[in-house]
């Protein structure tokens, strides 16, 4: 449901932070190009099944633009820069989007028979499981690859430090190029079954789920991908039971709400560590 | 063995700062450990101790970036321990960093000037343009303190394009700027030469004149021995020893501790 | 002056405003992402001062912005906790709040959602605006030769130094939230007043960003970045009509290729210093 396409995007955002402090802004227009690229696919006459991962490669090639304009040429820059750098693909990929598909909005064809079911107050399609669970699947392979593997490994000693991961043999530069190849895959990969679970694709489809994405991200606990899905679960619940509860039109105010509180109180995020007191003086 | 020098002329009530029992832990690991010390108005102290003996975190502590675990700390009769670090500054306590902290987008005379920003007491005088004589005699102990730390000729240049030897001298203005009771240094001689540290004795006897106290934490032992009249000897965040020059040259414990440095 | 070049200029003097409502925060170190929150509460709280109260325009700006600027306040002090990314996002949460806020109460006086029409039955002058900016750039002006301008500098530079030699960072720090939300309550009541139309949509995220935009390209340092930022951002879409759609596209690069060829803004503090524009050889040697 909504929660796993926040979580997508909450982890696609903390690929790049979490290792490389690389923060991302436009991970929302990836996750749209995603659903833009994929639906473009299934027009073009390709099964979904080839649609999906093809559509997956192309936004990872999109962040590896990214990379190459936001990334590398700032290793000495304060964080800022490259933030702002990425403000500018985000409006670059949308106003690009807006001029190559239009700015109507489509939607994937019928690709399954939903069987719809409530539970409480909160209708459910079988489409959205299915999403859901494939979504789930994708993030457990993640987790298991960022902890079993020795790409998996590499990545968490460049989280580390970067010099010295070279000095211990990490291929840096292969690790920062398959994160962001990862996170472009998994934000389109997010595009794409957002797009399918809710039948919507547009080029402003980004912008919300982009925000709430990286808001799920700091509400779950920042710089770990399984803070990443717990933050996303927890503001997708938020949102739709709001939604359930006081109506569609009080549901933003309901997340910035919470996690406007949740940010005063609680700000290292749900499953996040309090940082060290103090800086050395 | 809290024998203080010249007792006979420091008859104060108070000492100028004292601190009773200060303990400060860092989750399980002790850095100050059951800490007393008494400084006297007047007095050029050392503080010296292997490294990771919590000199350091004592300065810390004194000015108040880290809260003590328990015990108190005195400004002659005032208790630091629940105050913010400004208000202890504004109290009269200045003091260096172990790596020279300036600020990068200010010139020298900006530092001395911000040094003192507090010192000026009309609130509508804190947004009328500086350069006018408005508080003349705050631009004269600004322009003091440059001189007595022969910065006065790069007043204008960017702190931070200076040579190491003056941008630390440029952190001491800073700190004098205010004219405070204590002053304290934290390694000073640092990453200096031979002239350099010479240079710096000789501006720390300056600022001596002034009537300034002055506690250094060093590990240079010209310095220590030059210029303190009385030593505090630290290990494990205990004070192993405490007395004049002298008498810490001879203490066995303090040599143990420090094995191979020269006395 | 055309009625579309006089709709331009007031645009550029809200949006200089609107940037140095945000460079306030920042130069004590707060990036805040959610200024148009500011905005819309100064430009509703007035909107509604004039409209049901009858109030002349100059008191409801004033309380207009003064509204903001309490609520800058109290923003400001839980908001000290907050560092860097954190601290974006709780003002980009802010600035949401506020403008769901407008949408979904108050709508007797407000019209909620469908926009607050009828603000007055004739536009303010542009001289209104520009006024407004004159008297801030002459406070910024005065504000960054004093005491209090050198203080904000080094809480800019180092916190916890400034600190340590008496600076009351806390004070600082709230006291630029709250006046930065004053002027872009100002900017608000302005806005509402010129175009006699505002809606929630008006003041959303985006809006936010680039008004942040605006400050950060044009140089964070000095008061006159914001203002060459806000200028450019303005005037520049009118110079290229000719991309029509592909602007959005242009300004994006833009913004990419300015982060790389100059990181730290246009304008730099350097840049303020008569010395600056001086050919090399005939500075004196220091």
């Amino acid at each position: 449901m909504l929660g796993s396409t926040y979580a997508m995007i909450a982890i696609a955002f903390t690929l790049l932070l979490g290792v490389l402090n690389m923060f991302n802004f436009a991970v929302g227009e990836v996750f749209m190009l995603g659903a833009v690229f994929g639906l473009t696919f299934v027009h073009m006459g390709l099964p979904l099944s080839v649609a999906l991962p093809l559509a997956m490669i192309c936004t990872g090639i999109a962040c590896l633009v990214i990379e190459r304009f936001s990334f590398k040429p700032f290793r000495n820059a304060p964080p800022l820069v490259p933030l702002v750098s990425t403000i500018g693909f985000s409006i670059f990929f949308q106003n690009v989007a807006v001029n190559l598909w239009g700015s109507e909005r489509s939607q994937f064809p019928q690709w399954m028979e939903p069987i719809n079911f409530h539970i409480g107050p909160v209708l459910i399609s079988s489409t959205q499981l299915v999403i859901l669970g494939f979504a789930v699947c994708l993030m457990v392979a993640l987790d298991l690859f960022i902890q079993r593997t020795r790409l998996g490994r590499g990545m968490r000693t460049v989280a580390e430090n970067l010099e010295t991961a070279s000095i211990l043999g990490v291929d840096s530069r292969l690790i920062i190029l398959m994160t962001f190849f990862g996170s472009g895959a998994i934000a389109g990969a997010g595009g794409i079954l957002f797009g399918l679970s809710f039948s919507i694709v547009s080029p402003f489809m980004g912008m919300d789920p982009g925000i709430k994405g990286i808001a799920s991200m700091i509400v779950g606990g920042m710089g770990n991908v399984r803070g990443a899905i717990v933050g996303g679960m927890f503001i997708g619940i938020i949102e739709v039971l709001s939604v359930a509860y006081i109506g569609s039109s009080a549901r933003d105010f309901a997340v910035y709400g919470l996690v406007f509180l949740a940010l005063l109180l609680r700000p290292q995020g749900i499953l996040g560590v309090i940082q060290p007191e103090k800086e050395r003086i | 063995m809290d024998t203080l020098p010249k007792e006979e002329e420091a008859l104060k009530d108070t000492p100028l700062l004292t601190l009773k029992g200060t303990n400060k832990k860092f989750g399980g690991l002790v850095a100050v450990d059951n800490l007393s010390l008494k400084i006297s108005e007047g007095y050029i102290y050392g503080l010296i101790g292997p490294n990771g003996a919590g000199k350091t975190t004592i300065f810390n502590l004194i000015t108040g970036v880290y809260p003590c675990t328990s015990g108190s700390i005195l400004l002659e009769d005032a208790d630091l321990t629940p105050l913010k670090p400004y208000r202890i500054a504004r109290l009269g306590i200045s003091r260096t960093f172990q790596t020279i902290r300036l600020f990068p987008s200010m010139s020298t005379w900006e530092h001395v000037l911000i040094g003192q920003n507090f010192l000026s007491r009309s609130r509508i005088g804190e947004i009328l343009p500086v350069r006018r004589t408005q508080g003349s005699t705050l631009r004269a102990q600004a322009e003091e303190a440059l001189r007595i730390l022969g910065l006065w000729e790069v007043r204008d240049r960017k702190a931070v394009t200076l040579p190491y030897g003056s941008q630390r001298k440029v952190e001491i203005a800073r700190a004098i700027a205010a004219q405070p009771k204590l002053l304290l240094l934290d390694e000073p001689s640092a990453g200096m030469n031979i002239r350099e540290t010479k240079e710096l004795l000789s501006v720390i006897s300056k600022i001596h004149d002034l009537g300034i106290t002055i506690l250094v934490i060093e590990h240079d032992m010209r310095v220590v021995m030059g210029i303190c009249d009385h030593i505090v000897v630290l290990n494990f965040g205990r004070k192993i020893a405490e007395g004049t020059p002298m008498e810490i040259r001879q203490n066995e414990e303090v040599l143990e501790a420090y094995l191979g440095k020269e006395g | 002056m055309s009625s579309y070049q006089l709709d331009l200029f007031s645009s550029l003097g809200i949006n200089i405003l609107l940037a140095l409502s945000v460079y306030c925060p920042m130069a004590t170190g707060q990036l805040s992402i959610g200024n148009a929150g500011f905005m819309a509460i100064g430009a509703y709280v007035s909107a509604m001062l004039t409209v049901h109260v009858h109030l002349p325009l100059f008191p409801s700006l004033i309380i207009g912005g003064i509204a903001a600027a309490i609520i800058g306040v109290l923003f400001g002090f839980p908001a000290l906790r907050l560092k860097g990314i954190f601290l974006a996002m709780a003002t980009l949460c802010f600035g949401e709040i506020v403008r769901n806020f407008f949408m979904n109460f108050l709508q007797p006086l407000t019209g909620g959602a469908y926009g607050f029409r009828g603000i007055g039955d004739v536009p303010i002058s542009i001289s209104w605006i520009w006024g407004w900016v004159a008297l801030s750039l002459v406070f910024f002006f005065f504000l960054s030769r004093s005491r209090l301008g050198l203080a904000l500098m080094a809480t800019h530079d180092d916190e916890t130094v400034s600190e340590l030699i008496g600076i009351n960072i806390v004070f600082l720090k709230v006291a630029a939230f709250g006046v930065g939300a004053f002027i872009a309550g100002v900017a608000g009541g302005l806005y509402a007043h010129y175009y006699l139309y505002i809606e929630p949509e008006f003041f959303n995220v985006w809006e936010s960003i680039f008004i942040a935009l605006y400050v950060i390209m044009g140089g964070m340092l000095t008061y006159w970045g914001p203002v060459l930022g806000a200028s450019i951002f303005t005037l520049l879409p009118e110079f290229l009509r000719f991309l029509q759609d592909w602007r959005g596209a242009f300004f994006g690069v833009v913004i990419i290729g300015l982060m790389i060829a100059r990181p730290s803004g246009l304008v730099t503090r350097e840049m303020l210093r008569i010395d600056f524009w001086i050919p090399y050889r005939k500075r004196r040697k220091p």
